[in-house]
């Protein structure tokens, strides 16, 4: 019993960690940058949402959905204003900027909303689903729903609506995307605002599990080794690297002798190494695939 | 099929006049002007960087000209964003095929038609066209472009210029890398389209046999510039094509190669 209880917090653990990755995956395929602000943009929709939902006492509802719109507005600011003129310039100057963006954020984030962890109010904090002996949150329940829901819709905007396929036709040869008339930049403008919203779902699914601070989106690091261990490339990839590493991670940090539970924050980058030893395209090989 | 050219009435779909395009400091395109007529095809000939490419890029809006002006049916689209230009109905088919080698047949074609704002129903009946054209797509379309032989997948990249309704098409090198008699018939169906469909043609090729033998009227670049123009027929009577792009020795009397005496080519 106590093994399916750790497999369903790893999971809903998992889920963050997938989601980030998502992010992650979504920017590099599309624009072939590495968004190292990923996890701030978390952050960040976390604090938003505190601020419709706490400071302003919005519903749940609707401050979730201000939250999407919001962040959707500031993916394509940085899209526009930052990362745009930044096209043609070396990939270690664009992961600078994103990285020196992410201490902004952060900075940003303590200046308005303080320093001290908050707590995002939920219609389904506190409560607790119990089946004879397992007992899960509600808001475990609530990462795992709100994940599988998102992925479907990631997955049908990409395998059913126009612009899903303009999206994947502009990562997969842009200079034909352009020649048949596809608005790339635009497209890659969507793809922030896309990559942003996910982000900010992950931070509001995540609020009520861990509290909000504006040091909350370094978990983006162990996103970003999830995504890699993904394939860096593949979103189905990403999202099962995720869900791994919360699973082996809640694992570790029950199974290893006590005063060592610490190191179970280190798994992601253990699994990380292994990956790359044995198997260094990660799960679902893009790179190779391109080839053809 | 050579039928000359209606000289007097103005009918150019297409007009170039003295563009000037450069590759950063490099200057690719150096002052050409040309004009396609309505239901031609056109061809320019050259060898590997005369600036064949980059005038179809110009044309389409991939780069921007520095001076000049570019003219399709009567609008000034000189610098124009590409999807712009493709919504007038200028479909380009780039050089190397470039496929969206991920997405099926299916989708990429539909990928082609993705500026058209005229309803589902006449672009479902383009895809069948399509299908009609190049029955060999029609069988493949549930498959990955990446997949599709080369030949194929220059028929899709055909295809997908064909999903915009273009008036004019252009095409860059749909011959390269393929097996003489895939090329024969890529060139019957440009034929074909240009016929039956009434697509402008500006095709860019390497293989100057094919691409005279289908077009009626050509150009021939050098270095950024234009040095020759005329009806097909004629450029391909002309010694200096023969030799240069039909690989035609025309020896003299005492046995000397006849452009040795010449310093230079204009």
């Amino acid at each position: 019993m106590e093994l399916v209880q750790l497999l369903i917090s790893g999971i809903s653990q998992g889920c963050v960690y997938g989601l980030i990755a998502l992010g992650f995956v979504l920017i590099y395929k599309a624009t072939e940058m590495v968004n190292f602000a990923q996890g701030d943009l978390m952050m960040l929709g976390a604090f938003i949402a505190f601020g419709f939902i706490n400071v302003l006492g919005w519903p749940f509802l609707w401050g979730f959905l201000a939250t999407l719109a919001v962040m959707g507005v500031v993916g394509v600011t940085l899209e526009r204003l930052l990362l745009r003129p930044m096209i043609g310039e070396p990939p270690f100057a664009v992961l600078m900027l994103t990285i020196g963006l992410g201490f902004i954020l952060r900075a940003v984030a303590g200046a308005i909303w303080g320093y001290e962890d908050k707590t995002l109010s939920t219609p389904y904090g506190g409560g607790v689903a119990r089946w004879g002996e397992i007992s899960v949150g509600y808001e475990n329940i609530a990462v795992v729903l709100g994940t599988l829901a998102l992925c479907v819709l990631v997955f049908v905007f990409f395998r059913k609506t126009r612009v899903g396929i303009a999206m994947q036709a502009a990562s997969q040869n842009q200079l034909a995307a352009y020649y048949v008339g596809i608005p790339v930049k635009w497209i890659f403008a969507l793809v922030w605002a896309m990559s942003a919203m996910i982000s900010a779902t992950a931070g509001i699914l995540v609020a009520p599990l861990s509290l909000i601070n504006p040091i909350m989106g370094f978990v983006g690091i162990k996103a970003f080794a999830a995504a890699i261990v993904g394939g860096f490339g593949s979103l189905p990839g990403a999202f099962l690297a995720g869900l791994m590493i919360g699973i082996v991670e809640q694992f570790a940090k029950h199974g290893l002798p006590s005063g060592l539970e610490g190191f179970s924050e280190t798994t992601a980058y253990v699994i990380l190494l292994i990956m790359l030893f044995i198997r260094p395209e990660g799960i679902f090989a893009t790179m190779q695939r391109k080839k053809v | 099929m050579c039928y000359g050219r209606t000289w007097g009435i103005n009918v150019a779909l297409l007009t170039l006049r003295n563009i000037e395009t450069y590759y950063g400091p490099i200057m690719a395109i150096r002052g050409i002007s040309l004009d396609v007529e309505s239901g031609t095809i056109v061809t320019i000939l050259g060898a590997n960087g005369a600036g064949k490419t980059t005038v179809l890029k110009t044309i389409s809006g991939a780069m921007d000209p520095q001076k000049g002006s570019v003219v399709f049916a009567d609008e000034n689209i000189t610098a124009w964003d590409p999807g712009k230009v493709a919504r007038l109905g200028v479909g380009h088919v780039p050089e190397g095929r470039e496929v969206f080698p991920f997405l099926s047949v299916e989708e990429n074609l539909r990928m082609g038609a993705f500026t058209r704002r005229d309803g589902a129903s006449r672009v479902q009946r383009d895809l069948e066209l399509v299908y009609d054209y190049f029955p060999t797509l029609a069988d493949s379309k549930g498959l990955a472009a990446g997949y599709l032989s080369g030949g194929q997948q220059q028929m899709l990249a055909i295809g997908r210029a064909l999903m915009l309704r273009p008036r004019l098409m252009l095409l860059d090198e749909p011959s390269l890398g393929l097996a003489p008699m895939l090329v024969k018939e890529i060139a019957d169906i440009v034929v074909r389209l240009n016929k039956e469909q009434g697509v402008t043609m500006l095709l860019v090729e390497q293989n100057a046999r094919v691409a005279l033998a289908i077009s009626d009227y050509g150009y021939v670049m050098e270095v950024g510039r234009i040095v020759m123009e005329d009806t097909c027929e004629r450029l391909a009577a002309a010694t200096d094509i023969q030799e240069f792009y039909l690989g035609m020795k025309d020896q003299g009397v005492r046995g000397r190669r006849r452009w040795k005496q010449r310093k230079t080519w204009r």
